[in-house]
């Protein structure tokens, strides 16, 4: 782009006293990684796009599907179905073609983090289960990276910058100084189960950009070594300061060795045991003994016509356990997290008497490798 | 000497309210008791504890008037 075009772009932020010029270029200058292109990930984005940083990266292997359209504000019904991590890149171009756009279209997982993460400057964690932050976590302190926190959970959100001393703080706190270890698989629930208001991941998605921008500018005061707390229905802000705990070093994998082999779904309590590979899935989908249930809830769910299943939501599977007479179960979801779940519900309830699986990576990781 | 306990998030499906007014407890460690004791649901979740605004791990002694926040992890996104 011309110097001209450019200036007129940004002009109205770069007349900002604090930012000018020299922090527009800083910005132009700066590599940031947002993971989850979902609730906190669309409204980041746009916002980090249109402020001019120079390259995105956008890690998702989830596809759009109707009910992200009231918080996933970057999409449209055009797009259900498609890899949201795609169509971002394609959206975030249209409105800013001067910035570059990296898209990692896969799950993040301890085999291809490092390497991902290794390339940007700042990473947002705008993912939305536990696993996933804990290993964002521990890649950012084996990295050295600056790390961009948001989470939420119904009316609330937390924000913070982790991993980044300040001038006051010579070791910088990181999530595990908050939460050194992860509930129990049910003790939160998720987007699907609680549910969400879309405008609350909007502003903290929102304060995560802005985050961001302080950070590679160096205006203002980013939350560094601080946990911001918002109430939606209040509008109460609580902040307190994170304390870094002798032990947490501890318990971060002290390598790339042990990172690479240290179970984050086991950690985090999500079971493995029951999963069933894709192959195998496509193996003994159409045979005569099996029931395959798909356990997202009411409204949620993509049309599948590729095999025959029913609609059992986690949350009623929870409550009461239903006659399933099929020696084999298999059960799906988005994402293979609630699968598991499920499968760990009905086998302490089946015992021996029924082979239970969890599709692996969900219905999103499945139709992307069919 | 009054002991103010905030709690935040789905912690307040367990205790009914977002604020908490105790008396006379001299730490942490007998403040997380008489909180079991209220809400038996309590002692099976995890949560971060800040006393006046700052994180803390281990029993930390209440001396006068304080606040306690009790945050859950939140893992939406």
């Amino acid at each position: 782009m011309s110097k001209l075009a450019e200036k007129e772009r940004y002009q109205r932020q770069i007349s900002l006293k604090e930012l000018g010029e020299s922090g527009q270029q800083k910005l132009k200058n700066s590599k940031v990684l947002v993971v989850g292109a979902g609730g906190l990930g669309c409204p980041a984005l746009l916002y980090m796009a249109g402020a001019g940083i120079g390259r995105i990266g956008i890690v998702d292997f989830d596809l759009v599907s109707l009910s992200n359209l009231h918080r996933q504000v970057l999409f449209s019904v055009h797009d259900i179905g498609f890899s949201k991590s795609l169509r971002a890149a394609d959206i975030l171009g249209q409105m800013n073609p001067e910035i570059e756009i990296e898209v990692f279209n896969q799950k993040l997982d301890n085999s291809n983090a490092l390497e991902i993460l290794a390339g940007f400057d700042i990473i947002l964690d705008g993912t939305d289960n536990f696993a996933s932050r804990y290993l964002i976590n521990d890649a950012c302190v084996l990295l050295n990276k600056t790390l961009v926190y948001g989470a939420i959970s119904r009316f609330e959100g937390q924000l913070a910058v982790f991993n980044k001393a300040s001038a006051s703080t010579e070791i910088p706190a990181n999530y595990r100084d908050l939460f050194p270890l992860p509930p129990a698989d049910d003790e939160v629930l998720n987007c699907e189960e609680a549910g969400v208001i879309g405008v609350l991941p909007g502003i903290i998605g929102t304060m995560m950009a802005n985050e961001t921008i302080k950070l590679i500018t160096g205006i203002g005061e980013p939350l560094l070594n601080r946990l911001l707390t918002y109430n939606s229905l209040n509008n109460q802000f609580f902040e307190m300061d994170l304390v870094v705990m002798p032990g947490t070093t501890k318990m971060i994998p002290e390598n790339v060795d042990a990172f690479k082999a240290f179970n984050y779904n086991w950690f985090c309590n999500i079971n493995s045991n029951f999963e069933l590979k894709h192959e195998d899935f496509e193996r003994i989908m159409n045979e005569q003994d099996i029931q395959i249930v798909d356990v997202r809830e009411q409204g949620e769910e993509l049309l599948i016509d590729d095999f025959k299943h029913i609609h059992i939501p986690l949350s009623h599977l929870k409550v009461q356990i239903p006659d399933i007479d099929a020696q084999t179960i298999v059960l799906i979801c988005q994402s293979g997290k609630r699968s598991s779940s499920a499968a760990e519900i009905l086998s302490k309830h089946y015992g021996k008497s029924r082979k239970i699986y969890s599709l692996k990576d969900g219905i999103a990781g499945w139709q992307k490798n069919k | 000497m009054q002991v103010h306990i905030m709690f935040f998030g789905q912690l307040t499906d367990i205790t009914g309210t977002p604020n908490l007014i105790l008396h006379d407890i001299p730490d942490t460690k007998t403040l997380q008791e008489t909180l079991n004791e209220l809400y038996p649901a309590l002692a099976n979740t995890k949560y971060a504890i800040a006393m006046n605004n700052k994180t803390i791990q281990c029993n930390s002694i209440l001396s006068g008037d304080t606040t306690i926040a009790l945050l859950p992890p939140f893992s939406g996104g």
